[in-house]
């Protein structure tokens, strides 16, 4: 939040942000499909990024609650997204190595 | 300087282990690496604004972080859609609560900052309503009543939808009190476009929600003013997109067939025209798990079909017990496993992974269609409409055109189900009485059970025969 981004230049971030992800993902293979997802899903949460602004920019205790609930419930996305792939992509290791 | 370099470095990191995710060899590193690129980014914005309030920090860690990691370590293989959808929800919620969060600053926002806002909380409301839904359903907690199926239906969205715009425009004006009924009133938009979505179309509708979070989470960025968090959201945004696309695709139905036609097969049994669900079985034949056993002992290649019943019945583990016994009789078996089967892409990969069932005898559709014809026996395990007929033979049917696994090429089928009741799309399945099909009611568990039982006291197993012993 230090930093105010003007109007356009975040646009391009945006668009060009947009660009990139579409560009990323091409062919999958359907048996990725749900660990793709998954993965993906657990990215999004990093609007934790977000809500640790919000706790330390917050001048009262309610807003800082406010910012903690959030950092919670993004966490509780990122954590437990990072770790629920990481168990589905495990089994398809042990598989190929046997 | 530094903290730029850590943002920078943690954006690399973001979009190669998004690559890397689409590939099986690279899919757990790519995994890691985005884990990574997280902490880094925690990391450079710590080091920006300083552990001003790290008390709410470690709460917010200890709570979300500690339940996440607990959820995700316990949850069965089986309800892992379910549990992403949760996951997906959360984000949403997050989203959505920083937006309200950042209106109460004391530093006024601009006009895009506005708007961010007004996005966070519609789109973050939105997914975590719509995800929850969606976890209800995969649960099974809720099905699809009858009444949201009604026309209707699109007109008490549209009003929403307009009553959510009217909302905006009052917070634009200066009425902040308005973020409130926009946020219900989005809530509501989310349980209302997702409850008619029937549950064979719920993982399109997940990765679609998946998306969402990525804008929701894009729009925060804005409203905080994070480049890191902008690019990010707008990436998951984007590659959400294409992956309900390549779902879409799989499944042959068209995006918008998912969302606004409402529960496959509802339509048709209306219609009345026979092609639809609620028609009796006439011609069905039911045999035991002896008679099954029986046949299964003189067979020479065996496939099994997996389906969502299976993993309801938390059966994967005996039915690769059933596999290896007979393996070690000298029968081959492999896996027909549909790109959908189950509830989600790729469900039961996972599920048969979880049994330790070898990779290469999991063989995908487009391979496995036409070994049929030389199959002694196929066992259908809770799998129903990946393996209707009338999906390449009827084109009144709302299946027509999906691609099945033509399981009624075998020479005998057996199909294990606990009744006669329709699949998870309600329609009426043809394979169940053609003359070469048997059905086999029952939990999928408890029939395998008995089938190991039966087989065991044929003596199969016991005395090894042919090639299967050596493994």
């Amino acid at each position: 939040m230090s930093v105010p981004l003007s109007g356009t230049s975040a646009l391009w971030v945006l668009v060009l942000g947009s660009l990139l992800g579409l560009e990323l993902i091409g062919k999958v293979p359907p048996t990725l499909h749900t660990p793709l997802m998954s993965g993906a899903n657990a990215i999004s949460g990093i609007t934790l990024l977000a809500a640790l602004a919000l706790i330390g920019e917050a001048p009262t205790p309610a807003l800082k609650l406010i910012g903690a609930v959030a950092l919670g419930f993004a966490l509780f996305n990122v954590v437990g997204g990072f770790l629920v792939t990481d168990r589905m992509l495990a089994m398809f290791r042990r598989r190929e190595a046997n | 300087m530094v903290e730029l370099s850590i943002e920078l470095g943690s954006v690399l990191l973001l979009a190669f282990g998004l690559k890397g995710l689409a590939k099986i060899r690279t899919a757990r590193t790519a995994n890691g690496l985005a884990a990574l690129a997280i902490g880094l980014a925690v990391v450079g914005l710590l080091l920006q604004q300083g552990l001003d309030g790290w008390p709410w920090m470690l709460l917010g860690l200890g709570i979300g972080g500690g339940l996440g990691a607990v959820l995700a370590l316990r949850v069965a293989m089986t309800s892992m859609p379910e549990t992403v959808a949760l996951f997906n929800g959360c984000g949403g919620m997050s989203s959505l609560l920083v937006a309200i969060g950042a209106v109460q600053l004391p530093t006024p926002l601009n006009l895009v900052g506005q708007v961010s806002v007004l996005v966070s909380v519609l789109v973050g409301a939105i997914t975590f309503s719509g995800s929850l839904v969606a976890m209800g359903k995969l649960q099974e907690w809720l099905g699809t009543p009858g009444w949201t199926l009604r026309p209707q239906r699109h007109a008490v969205n549209i009003m929403l939808a307009v009553a959510c715009l009217v909302c905006c425009v009052l917070v634009l004006k200066g009425m902040a009190v308005t973020l409130i009924p926009l946020t219900v009133l989005s809530l509501l938009l989310g349980v209302g476009l997702t409850l008619p979505v029937g549950g064979a179309d719920m993982p399109v509708v997940i990765s679609l929600l998946n998306s969402y979070s990525g804008v929701a989470a894009a729009a925060a960025g804005f409203v905080v003013g994070s480049e890191l968090l902008i690019v990010a959201g707008a990436m998951v945004g984007a590659a959400g997109l294409i992956l309900t696309q390549v779902m879409c695709t799989a499944m042959n139905r068209s995006l918008t067939s998912v969302l606004f036609g409402g529960a496959l097969g509802a339509g048709s049994s209306e219609a009345g025209d026979g092609a639809g669900g609620r028609e009796e079985y006439t011609n069905v034949t039911s045999c035991s798990p002896e008679e099954c056993a029986l046949t299964l002992e003189a067979a020479e290649r065996v496939i099994f079909v997996p389906g969502y019943g299976l993993a309801v019945a938390q059966a994967q583990h005996s039915l690769k017990e059933l596999a290896r016994l007979l393996e070690q009789h000298g029968i081959e078996v492999r896996y027909a496993i549909h790109p959908v089967a189950g509830r989600m892409p790729g469900h039961m990969n996972v599920l048969l992974a979880e049994a330790d069932v070898p990779y290469d005898q999991l063989v995908e559709m487009d391979d496995i269609n036409p070994d049929f014809p030389r199959t002694d026996v196929v066992i259908v395990l809770g799998a129903n409409d990946v393996v209707n007929p009338r999906a390449k033979s009827d084109p009144a049917s709302p299946l027509y055109g999906m691609p099945v696994l033509e399981v009624d090429q075998a020479r005998t089928v057996f199909v294990v189900k606990r009744s006669l009741g329709s699949g998870y799309a309600g329609i009426r399945n043809d394979l169940f009485e053609l003359p070469q099909t048997s059905m086999v009611f029952g939990d999928a568990k408890q029939v395998l059970q008995s089938l190991l039982q039966e087989l065991r006291s044929l003596g199969v197993g016991k005395v090894a025969v042919g090639s299967g012993s050596a493994r």
